[in-house]
C-alpha cells in the first residue's frame, strides 16, 4: 500500500503536530497482576498459568502489592498525584488471546495522574504531560499459522496464555503541543527518557524488542492558521482545537518512534493538503518498510463498557506509604545527567550527544568498568553509533556490551590494540565470535612488537620512498607520516604508530 | 433397595452414630446414593452423581475414625454440591449447555475446605442456568422437581440442592444465593438455607453471576445442621480479595442456644415492605403466627420500615445483568466448553473465531441468559451507564441505609421468604418479570450483603405447600440469625409435634404408586 | 443521552446489543427480546431519579481497601492440566479458529 506523503518542509510550513504517547510497560514482578503465576520470559507455552489467568470459570484476581507499589513509584518519578483511592475497573472487549474477554485495567479511576517529564531535545527542553498511570494486565500470545505468518490470511491461531495477566502500567501523555519539526525527536526522546527512568527504577526490564516497553503514538496535524486558508483546515475534533488524530500501534524501537511520527506528520499533511479527512483509526508501523497501514476504523461500536471491577477492592494508598517511596526513589534523570556530566567533564555538546544516542547508560557502565569517560563516549557515539545506524538497530540492541566495550579499551590502553585493530574486535563482537580475548587470539589481532620484524619494515619503507627520507634527513619530521603509513600497510595495520614513527626517526636522525 | 426408605436423620444425629460406632460413613453414603438411585429419577435434583468418588472418601473417612483421626465434626457425612462450584475432577456446567463436558482442574475453595473436613462429595445439583431464575427451569438439563409435589417447582437457583435435602437424598447441600437461591428453595421445600454475610465464605471457583451479591451458603433440614456446616465453609480466604478477615461469630453455639425456643429480649423487626401486596395469603397467615409465637417465646417485635426497599428489584435486576454480562463473556469456545462451528462464514470464508464465538454463544446459552446478557450489556453501554447501573448503584446505597436505620431499632429483621409457595412448573417460564417477583422479599439482602435464613414456618392453607420465614441480621452477626432461626425452629417443632418435612407425602410411595 | 422518559429497546439497538455480546441471535429471538426487554426496562428504570446527586454508589458492600498479595509464586496448572478443556489443541497451545481484526 503506498500512501502519498507530503514533503516535511511543507508538512511544518502549514500545520502544527500534536503528539500523544501511549507507552505500555509490563512490570518485572516475580508473579503476574492477579495471580501467583511467574513471570519468566520465553516459558514453554501455557506452562505459567493458573484458573485466575485462564479466566477458567469461577477464578479470581488478588493484586499484586508489588505491582502497586511499582504503579506508585513510577507515578511519583513522572512527578505525578497518587490517587488516594481508586479501583480497577473491567474493559470488555472479545478477543481470542483474553482469557475473560475483559481486561482488568483502570478507568476514570488511575493510580497516578497529572505529572510531568522535561525532555531535552538539541539543547531545548520540552515538558511533556502525563495524564495518567494506570494499572492493567497484559493478555496472551497468538501464533498465526498459515502462508503469510501473519493474522491477514492466517488459516487459525495458537494462543498460548503463559503472557495473559503479567502487570502493565499504562503511561498516557497529555497532547504535546508546539514541538514543531522536533516532533518526531521529542518523541524518541520521551520514550528514551522514559525508558531510561524505568530502568532506574528498577521496575522493569524495558526490553521494546522483547515487548516490555511498548509504544503507541498518536499523533494529529491542526493547521497553522495564517498559513492555511479556512476552508481547507482540517476538521477538528469537538470541543479541542486538535485534528482527528491515528494511533499508531506496533512501534517498537526508538528509531521506530521517531520514524513513524515522521511518516504519519507527512500522511496526514498530504491526505489534508488535497481536502481529504483523516480518518481516525488506528494504524500499523511496519519497521521494514517504514510504512503505517490502515487498521480498524475507531469509531462509536468501540464501546468497552466499563465498570468497576467486582471482585477486587479498592486500592487506597497511605499517604505515608506513597511518602515513603518517594523518598526511596533514585535520583532523578536530569539530576542524575548533571551529575554525570560534571563527573566525566563532558561538554554540554557532548553530553546532549549521548543523551541523543540513547547512550547515557551505555557510556555510564562503560566508564564504571573503568573506561575514561571520553574514550567510552568515542566508542559509543563513534564506531558504535556508526554500526547501529547501519544495521538499523538501537545501540543497546546491537550486541555489543559496555564490559565488551571497557575490555576493548583497556587493550588499547595497555597497547596491544590500536583503534584500528579495535574496530575489527568490534566485527568480530557483533559477529558473535567470543568475548574480545577471544576475538584478539582467534583473529591474531594484536600488535607485532617484535622489534625485528618492525625494523626489517622500516628499513623497506625507507629503501623504496628515498626522497621521503632525504626530506626526513633535512629536518621536515612531518614527512614521516608516508613512512608510517608504508610501514602499516606492510604490517597489515598490526603495529604500534608510535613505535613505528620512534624507528624511523632513530635511522634518518 | 427401597425397603430400606429414606435415611431421615439429620447431619447432627449422623455424627452421634458415627461417633458411637453405630454406623460408618460407607453405609450412611451408600444409603443416600441409593436414596438418589431410586428417586432422583422422579426429583432431579443431581446432574452429575459420583458414586465411586462419594464412596471412596467415605471408606477414607472410616478408616481415619478408626485410626482415632478425624478431620471435624462433620468427617464422613456425604454432601451435594451445587453444579456452580467448580469441582476438580467432577463435571461442571452452571445448568448450561455452553459448559457441557467441562471438568475442571481446580477446586472452589468451598468444595476444597468440604474435602478437607472429610464430607464426602455425592454429586453436583441441578440449577438454572448461570444461577439465573428462581425455579430450575432455566436449567439446559429440565427442570428439578419438589418433592412436596413433583408437579411443581423447587425454587431457583439453587432447586436442585432443596430438592436433594427435602427427598433425603443427602443430609447436607452446599447452595449459592446471590438474590434469594438459597432462601427461596429453602422456603418452598420446607428446608433451611442460609445465605451468610457477604464476604464471609470464599466465592473463589464459584462460578460468577453478580459477584457482588453471590454467596455460598449450607442448605440443611435443621439450622444447626446448617451452622456445623457453615463452620466449616466459612472464614478467610486469601484466593478470594473480598473475603472477610475477621473471624466467623461462634454459629454452632448459636444455635444451640436458640433451640431452648428462648427470644427473650431479642427486638424483632418486621419488615412493612416485605409483606401486604403480591403476597399469598397463606404465606401471610404462616408469617404472622411464626411473629406471634416469637412474641410469646419473650421477643420484642417492632415495626420497621425500609423504603427503598421498593426499589432493590429494579436495582437488582439492573446491576447483575450488568455483572453477569461481564461475567459470561469468557464462554467463547476457546479454552474450554462447547464449540459449535457455523456452516458458512459471514463473508464467505471459513468460519472465523469471532464467528464460532457468536454461533457458540448462541447455541450454548438459553433464553434467560441471553435476555440478561442483553440487558446488562445496555445497562453497561455508554449513554446510558449513568442513568442505570450508575443509578442502581445508588439506590444499592440507599438500600443499605435503611438496612442500618432498621438494625437500629432490631436485632434481627424478619419478612416471608417468598411471597407464594411453589408454583407449577411451567406456570411462570415465559414471564420473566413475574419469575423475577420471587426475590422480592429476598434480595435486599444481597444487595446490602447482610446475612439471612430461611425456616420453615408452616403449609399454606390454600394448596397445603411449604411456606418459609427469612430472618436477616447485620452483616457479620450471622449467629443472630442462627439463634433466632433455631428458636423459631424449636418453637413450630413444638407446634407440629416434628418437622415440617415429617408431613411430606413419602417419595418412595409415590413412585411405587407410579410404577 | 437517551430520553429518560423512553424506556425502550428498540429490534436494531437488540441487533446492536447481541453483536457487542457477540451472540448471533437469530431473526425469531430479536423480534421476541425487542418487547420484551422493553418491559423489563419500563419496570427496572423506575429507579431514575430515586437517589440524589449527594449519594454515593456502592461498588462493593464491603468497607474494605487494599487487599494484596505478597509478589510470591504459587503453584498453578500444569500445561495440561491448562489444555484439559480445550476443543483443540496443537504445539501445547489453544487451537482457535483464525481471528479477525488487528494484532493485539
Amino acid at each position: 500500500m503506498t500512501e502519498t506523503l507530503l514533503s516535511y518542509e511543507d508538512v511544518l510550513a502549514r500545520f502544527d503536530p500534536a503528539l500523544g504517547l501511549e507507552v505500555h510497560v509490563e512490570l518485572n514482578t516475580a508473579t503476574k497482576m492477579f495471580c501467583g503465576c511467574p513471570t519468566t520470559f520465553g516459558a514453554e507455552p501455557n506452562t505459567q498459568v493458573c484458573p485466575t489467568c485462564l479466566g477458567l470459570p469461577g477464578s479470581m484476581p488478588v493484586v499484586n502489592a508489588k505491582a502497586v507499589e511499582s504503579a506508585i513509584r513510577i507515578g511519583l518519578a513522572l512527578n505525578c498525584e497518587i490517587a488516594e483511592w481508586c479501583r480497577f475497573a473491567r474493559k470488555n472487549y472479545f478477543y481470542p488471546d483474553m482469557p475473560k474477554n475483559f481486561q482488568t485495567s483502570q478507568y476514570d479511576e488511575p493510580i497516578a495522574f497529572n505529572g510531568y517529564m522535561d525532555v531535552e531535545v538539541d539543547g531545548e527542553t520540552y515538558r511533556v504531560g502525563i495524564e495518567r498511570a494506570h494499572m492493567e494486565e497484559d493478555t496472551g500470545k497468538s501464533t498465526h499459522i498459515g502462508t503469510t505468518g501473519r493474522i491477514h490470511g492466517a488459516d487459525y491461531s495458537l494462543v498460548d496464555y503463559n503472557r495473559a495477566g503479567i502487570p502493565l502500567i499504562e503511561i498516557v501523555t497529555k497532547p504535546v503541543l508546539g514541538t514543531g519539526a522536533k516532533a518526531p525527536e521529542v518523541a524518541r526522546a520521551y520514550v528514551a527518557q522514559l525508558r531510561d527512568l524505568l530502568l532506574g527504577l528498577g521496575v522493569s526490564d524495558v526490553r521494546m524488542e522483547q515487548g516490555s516497553l511498548r509504544c503507541d503514538v498518536n499523533l494529529s496535524l491542526a493547521p497553522k492558521s495564517s498559513v492555511e486558508p479556512v476552508e481547507r483546515r482540517p476538521e477538528p475534533v469537538e470541543g479541542t482545537t486538535l485534528g482527528i488524530r491515528t494511533e499508531t500501534k506496533n512501534v517498537n524501537s526508538l528509531r521506530s518512534v521517531e520514524r513513524a511520527t515522521r511518516y504519519e506528520m507527512q500522511r496526514h499533511a498530504a491526505v489534508l493538503s488535497e481536502g481529504g479527512k483523516v480518518l481516525q483509526e488506528t494504524r500499523h508501523w511496519h519497521e521494514d518498510t517504514g510504512v503505517t497501514t490502515s487498521g480498524r476504523e475507531k469509531s462509536d461500536a468501540e464501546d468497552y463498557r466499563y465498570f468497576p471491577e467486582p471482585d477486587l477492592v479498592p486500592v487506597a494508598p497511605s499517604r505515608e506509604w506513597v511518602e515513603q517511596l518517594r523518598t526511596e526513589l533514585p535520583e532523578p534523570p536530569h539530576a542524575r545527567r548533571a551529575r554525570l556530566q560534571t563527573e566525566w567533564g563532558f561538554s554540554d555538546l557532548e553530553m546532549r550527544d549521548t543523551v541523543g544516542a540513547g547512550a547515557l547508560g551505555l557510556v555510564e557502565e562503560t566508564i564504571a568498568a573503568g573506561t575514561a569517560p571520553q574514550a567510552a563516549r568515542k566508542w559509543w557515539l563513534g564506531e558504535l553509533a556508526r554500526r547501529a545506524n547501519e544495521s538499523e538497530t538501537e545501540l543497546a540492541a546491537l550486541g555489543v556490551t559496555p564490559a565488551d566495550v571497557a575490555r576493548v579499551q583497556a587493550l588499547v590502553d595497555e597497547g596491544t590494540l590500536n583503534d584500528k585493530l579495535a574496530r575489527q574486535v568490534f566485527d568480530g563482537l557483533l559477529a558473535g565470535e567470543g568475548t574480545p580475548d577471544e576475538i584478539v587470539a582467534a583473529r591474531g589481532l594484536a600488535i607485532v612488537s617484535d622489534e625485528g620484524a618492525l625494523g626489517t619494515a622500516v628499513d623497506h619503507a625507507i629503501a623504496a620512498n628515498p626522497d621521503v627520507a632525504d626530506k626526513i634527513r633535512d629536518g621536515k619530521v612531518a614527512a614521516a607520516g608516508a613512512l608510517i603509513g608504508a610501514v602499516m600497510k606492510e604490517m597489515q595495520g598490526q603495529a604500534d604508530a608510535n613505535r613505528v614513527r620512534e624507528l624511523i626517526l632513530e635511522r634518518l636522525t | 433397595m427401597s425397603a430400606r426408605g429414606a435415611d431421615k436423620r439429620t447431619a447432627v444425629e449422623l455424627t452421634e452414630a458415627l461417633a458411637s460406632g453405630e454406623t460408618t460413613s460407607v453405609e450412611i453414603t451408600s444409603a443416600a446414593l441409593d436414596r438418589i438411585g431410586e428417586v432422583d429419577g422422579a426429583v432431579h435434583a443431581f446432574l452429575h452423581v459420583d458414586t465411586d468418588g462419594a464412596l471412596r472418601d467415605a471408606a477414607a473417612s472410616d478408616a481415619r475414625r478408626a485410626a482415632g483421626k478425624s478431620w471435624g465434626p462433620l468427617d464422613g457425612i456425604p454432601i451435594a454440591v451445587k453444579d456452580v462450584l467448580a469441582t476438580r475432577g467432577l463435571p461442571t456446567t452452571c445448568g448450561s449447555r455452553i459448559l457441557a463436558g467441562w471438568v475442571p482442574p481446580y477446586d472452589a475453595t468451598v468444595v476444597a475446605r468440604l474435602r478437607a473436613a472429610g464430607l464426602p462429595i455425592l454429586g453436583k445439583t441441578n440449577m438454572d442456568e448461570f444461577a439465573m431464575g428462581s425455579s430450575t427451569e432455566h436449567s439446559a438439563w429440565g427442570p428439578s422437581h419438589n418433592p412436596w409435589d413433583l408437579d411443581r417447582i423447587p425454587g431457583g437457583s439453587g432447586g436442585g440442592s432443596a430438592a436433594a435435602v427435602a427427598a433425603y437424598e443427602a443430609p447436607l447441600a452446599i447452595g449459592t444465593d446471590t438474590g434469594g437461591s438459597i432462601r427461596q428453595p429453602a422456603a418452598v421445600t420446607g428446608t433451611i438455607g442460609v445465605k451468610p454475610t457477604y464476604g464471609g465464605i470464599s466465592r473463589y471457583g464459584l462460578v460468577s453471576l453478580a459477584n457482588s451479591f453471590d454467596q455460598a451458603g449450607p442448605v440443611t433440614r435443621t439450622v444447626l445442621d446448617a451452622a456445623l456446616l457453615h463452620d466449616v465453609i466459612g472464614g478467610h480466604d486469601p484466593l478470594d480479595s473480598t473475603s472477610i478477615e475477621e473471624a466467623v461469630p461462634a454459629l454452632v453455639e448459636a444455635a444451640r442456644r436458640g433451640a431452648d425456643g428462648d427470644l427473650t429480649g431479642v427486638r424483632i423487626g418486621v419488615v412493612r415492605e416485605l409483606g401486604g401486596e403480591g403476597y399469598q395469603a397463606g404465606v401471610l397467615a404462616r408469617f404472622e403466627e411464626s411473629v406471634e409465637l416469637m412474641t410469646k417465646a419473650g421477643a420484642e417485635v417492632v415495626e420497621v420500615s425500609c423504603p427503598s426497599f421498593v426499589h432493590a428489584l429494579a436495582t437488582y435486576y439492573l446491576i447483575l445483568p450488568a455483572e453477569a454480562s461481564s461475567n459470561l463473556a469468557r464462554f467463547d469456545a476457546m479454552r474450554y466448553g462447547l464449540r459449535v462451528t457455523p456452516d458458512v462464514a459471514r463473508d464467505g470464508a471459513e468460519p472465523s473465531a469471532e464467528d464460532v464465538m457468536r454461533a457458540t454463544r448462541e447455541a450454548g446459552f438459553g433464553d434467560e441468559v441471553k435476555r440478561r446478557i442483553i440487558l446488562g450489556t445496555f445497562a453497561l453501554s455508554s449513554g446510558y451507564y449513568d442513568a442505570y447501573y450508575g443509578q442502581a448503584q445508588k439506590v444499592r446505597t440507599l438500600v443499605t441505609r435503611d438496612f442500618e436505620a432498621a438494625f437500629g431499632q432490631a436485632d434481627v429483621l424478619v419478612s416471608p421468604t417468598a411471597p407464594t409457595t411453589a408454583f407449577k412448573i411451567g406456570e411462570k417460564v415465559d414471564d420473566p418479570l413475574a419469575m423475577y417477583l420471587n426475590d422480592l422479599a429476598t434480595i435486599p439482602a444481597n444487595l446490602s450483603g447482610v446475612p439471612g435464613i430461611s425456616v420453615p414456618s408452616g403449609l399454606a392453607d390454600q394448596d397445603g405447600l411449604p411456606t418459609g420465614v427469612q430472618i436477616l441480621a447485620p452483616a457479620m452477626a450471622d449467629d443472630r440469625v442462627y439463634r433466632v432461626g433455631a428458636a423459631l425452629e424449636a418453637l413450630l417443632a413444638q407446634e407440629w409435634g416434628g418437622p415440617l418435612l415429617d408431613q411430606a407425602p413419602a417419595l418412595s410411595l409415590l413412585e411405587e404408586g407410579e410404577e | 443521552m437517551p430520553e429518560s422518559s423512553e424506556h425502550t429497546i428498540t429490534r436494531d439497538e437488540v441487533a446492536h446489543l447481541a453483536d457487542l455480546a457477540r451472540i448471533d441471535l437469530t431473526d425469531a429471538e430479536l423480534d421476541h427480546l425487542a418487547p420484551q426487554l422493553s418491559v423489563i426496562l419500563e419496570s427496572i428504570a423506575s429507579i431514575q431519579g430515586v437517589a440524589g446527586d449527594d449519594v454515593p454508589p456502592t461498588s462493593h458492600t464491603l468497607p474494605m481497601t487494599n487487599v494484596f498479595r505478597d509478589d510470591v509464586v504459587r503453584p498453578g496448572l500444569t500445561a495440561e492440566e491448562a489444555l484439559s478443556g480445550a476443543p483443540e489443541v496443537e504445539q501445547q497451545r489453544f487451537k482457535v479458529p483464525r481471528i479477525l481484526g488487528d494484532e493485539q
